[in-house]
């Protein structure tokens, strides 16, 4: 026997190291999200799209930062203006009356009743013509007891073909017009017709004006545009720059965009996160637990997916009413997510009752898992690539609905702008003024596209039979 | 058959029931009352303005009144049309919608399926990369600018012709309804093709094709007879919700090109908060969505033999 007892050292539990002489022959292991991520680098078009979301993001969060522009100021110099580079204007004095010429040496009534009253001639403007007035005066007509003026934006074709109607003057002798209708800085053709008095002559003649861009003195004061104590009338100065141009209140694009972007893509983002975590808890707690609960839970997930969706949209919305002054967002947002939790719900569920069926979750149960425990390591995670599919889609699917209901009226209340709500504003001077109409739809198309193309690459990249086809 | 068609005309009977009740409460919770809009009335028109609705009751007595006079059809009298009773308007109007989402719905489908069908033919190829980018703008296009393009494009069209060939708002005859219920079917169209482009080729790679092909038969006769039949079911599953978000989604379509539909008069009754209008219209639509579900269901089991033996 060998009396020589060992005496166990403290070295004796230190761990081995272990060294593997074996070579290595395998791709490093990657988890499912990187692998997920490899994938979906690959994919352009879903990376394109996730550049244009972070840029949108940028958009509505910096925006307002670097664009200082009060999306609400109204700026009634520039009434729906096109995209444009900053406009010179010139300065002008208060509006004051102007009475006029009438001549003294010239009969009121005609003499004579003359069957063709010719044109008259040597139309000119008076003083210079701005878009706070244009003053005509022409020489008197043999034969006229009156003068039509007429404005038109083309060159007139023919007798018929002179415009608007802006007035007349009464007398033969009085040959002077003011006009101070709507004017903008652009082309107009004046027509005057002489008249007897009652009756329009068959001829006219036409001056062609484009009236300056003008502001007063005052406004321009009051607006910070010029200093406090000058005095330069008839100077020219830089109006606000408008890069978008302006809708038909004058007020800027570019700002009201971005303000738009954050009711449009808040209400966006967050009305799916909220339902969806709400249905995660919903369809998770069925699922997980199935029998009687699962069935009436799932029930009731049934009724409400039969709700029509649009209209009970609208009904929760105004059921939770908007006070005076408060923008909407928050009505939405609830009726949003009162109405759209299902969908997630019942994804859910289908993916957690296939789950825990799966091997792993038997193997952690024998190891003494508890529930909750089961829930958060275990079934969560592995739904969470679908939830986040669902998510991506759900997105797109919001921001119509807000611009839905924001361009039939039931939306967030002006003058908080939404892009629905622009683009419903934009539709009624969609002829003569499209920007109003084309950059607010551009905006909700792009970011409806992006979402949706980043939701396609996402499902191909999460696709588990994807990756084992590789 | 039979016993599957009646348990889900039952389940779609409780269905209604919720809904009915949903907009129930949902009405009772808006602020503001019918008879406030117009012009103060005194307290005794109030009292018997009151009485003739029966808003002086209890709300659990009226939402008996409203339930055992909607099981009878009635949806009571509106608040702000002169004695017009709701059941009246829904009569009128409802055929304009319904007209517009079936004419919608078949364009949509039609357009779809063959749509979907070309570009699998052609896939990858140049007739599936423009079709598919249709389909991409089709999916991200809001409907109301489609539907102001539409009008657009046909006032360019008229003015080109020179007379009035299709009208570019209201009512009445088939030109007028070509216009709106092809913006209106333009967002499911270009899903439905999507989804069966994506159906299609999943079918050519299914074992029955490789073995109808091993037997012989001709290139068209697979297509037809095997792959398309196959391919389309997906499509017509998806159909039942498509058809409710088409008859909700006539809204703004409606409102754009002036249609006299029941969408107008829903989005109306809610500015002017007629209670019963409001009600009415709802609860209508949501039995006619529940009713669509149900047909869509069972017409899928005789495209679909399979389906039938559950």
């Amino acid at each position: 026997m060998n009396s020589e007892t060992y005496l166990p050292s403290a070295r004796d539990f230190e761990p081995t190291v272990s060294e593997s002489h074996v070579e290595q022959i395998s791709r490093p292991s990657l988890s499912y999200w990187q692998d997920a991520w490899l994938r979906l680098k690959k994919n352009t078009r879903a990376i394109i799209s996730l550049y244009i979301i972070i840029g949108l993001a940028f958009f509505t969060l910096l925006g307002p930062v670097l664009w200082q522009i009060d999306p609400a100021l109204q700026d009634l110099n520039q009434i729906s203006q096109s995209p444009s580079l900053p406009k010179k204007a010139i300065l002008i004095g208060p509006y004051q009356r102007w009475s006029g010429v009438i001549l003294d040496d010239f009969p009121a009534e005609p003499e004579e009743y003359l069957d063709t009253i010719p044109a008259p001639d040597n139309i000119r403007i008076h003083d210079v013509a701005t878009t706070q007035r244009v003053r005509l005066v022409w020489g008197p007509v043999e034969g006229a007891g009156g003068y039509n003026i007429y404005r038109n934006q083309r060159m007139p074709e023919g007798i018929n073909d002179l415009g608007l109607p802006l007035g007349s003057t009464l007398g033969g002798n009085e040959v002077s017009y003011e006009d101070r209708l709507n004017l903008e800085q652009r082309q107009y053709f004046y027509s005057l017709v002489p008249t007897d008095g009652f009756d329009e002559s068959d001829s006219y003649s036409t001056l062609e004006v484009t009236p300056q861009l003008a502001i007063t003195l005052d406004k321009a004061k009051n607006r910070g545009l010029i200093s406090e104590d000058s005095n330069d009338l008839g100077g020219k100065i830089s109006l606000e720059f408008h890069p978008m141009g302006t809708d038909y209140l004058g007020r800027d694009m570019l700002a009201r965009l971005m303000e738009g972007a954050r009711v449009s893509l808040f209400i966006g983002i967050v009305a799916p996160f909220l339902y969806v975590l709400f249905g995660i808890v919903y369809g998770g707690f069925a699922g997980y637990f199935g029998g009687k609960a699962d069935a009436m839970l799932m029930r009731f997930a049934d009724f409400v997916v039969a709700l029509p969706f649009l209209l009970f949209m609208i009904l929760f919305k105004i059921a939770f009413g908007i006070g005076p002054g408060e923008s909407g967002i928050l009505p939405m947002l609830l009726a949003l997510v009162l109405l759209g939790w299902p969908a997630t719900a019942r994804l859910v569920r289908g993916q957690v009752l296939q789950i825990r069926e799966e091997g792993f979750i038997e193997a952690a149960r024998l190891l003494g898992a508890k529930n909750h425990y089961l829930i958060i390591r275990h079934i969560i995670p592995n739904t969470m690539g679908v939830i986040l599919v669902t998510l991506t889609f759900a997105v797109p699917a919001a921001i119509f609905t807000e611009a839905f209901l924001s361009f039939i009226g039931m939306g967030v209340a002006p003058p908080t702008p939404s892009w629905g709500s622009m683009c419903n504003e934009g539709v009624k001077t969609m002829l003569s003024h499209p920007h109003e109409l084309i950059f607010p739809a551009t905006f909700i198309s792009i970011t409806v596209l992006a979402f949706n193309l980043l939701g396609d690459g996402l499902t191909e990249a999460l696709d588990s039979r994807m990756r084992s086809k590789e | 058959m039979l016993m599957y068609t009646a348990k889900r005309l039952l389940a779609g009977l409780i269905t209604v029931w919720f809904i009915a009740t949903a907009t129930f409460i949902a009405m009772h919770q808006v602020p503001g009352d019918p008879l406030m809009n117009d012009k103060a009335v005194s307290a005794e028109i109030r009292k018997n303005l009151e009485r003739k609705y029966g808003l002086d009751k209890s709300t659990t007595e009226q939402y008996f009144i409203f339930m055992g006079n909607m099981l009878q059809g009635d949806f009571g009298i509106s608040f702000t049309q002169q004695n017009r009773k709701v059941n009246d308007i829904i009569r009128d109007h409802f055929p304009v919608s319904a007209t517009l989402g079936i004419l919608a719905i078949f364009f949509a489908a039609a357009g779809g399926i063959l749509w979907g069908a070309l570009t699998a033919i052609y896939r990858n190829r140049l007739p599936d990369i423009i079709i598919m980018f249709l389909v991409i703008l089709g999916i991200s296009v809001p409907s109301f600018v489609f539907a102001a393009l539409g009008q657009l494009l046909l006032v360019n069209i008229n003015s080109l012709v020179g007379k009035s060939i299709i009208p570019v708002a209201g009512w009445g005859t088939i030109s007028h309804m070509i216009m709106p219920s092809l913006v209106l079917g333009l967002g499911t169209m270009a899903l439905l093709t999507r989804l069966m482009r994506s159906s299609m080729l999943e079918v050519v790679n299914e074992d029955y094709i490789r073995t109808a092909r091993a037997k012989g038969l001709s290139p068209v006769r697979i297509f037809f007879r095997h792959q398309l039949r196959n391919a389309i079911l997906p499509v017509i599953t998806v159909l039942g919700p498509q058809i409710a978000a088409i008859t909700t989604g006539g809204f703004v379509v409606e409102l754009v090109f002036a249609i006299p539909g029941l969408g107008r008069y829903f989005v109306q009754a809610v500015q002017q908060l007629d209670y019963t209008v409001i009600m009415g219209t709802t609860v209508f639509y949501g039995a006619f969505l529940v009713l669509m579900v149900i047909i869509v269901d069972i017409l899928y089991g005789f495209v679909d033999p399979r389906v039938r033996l559950k």
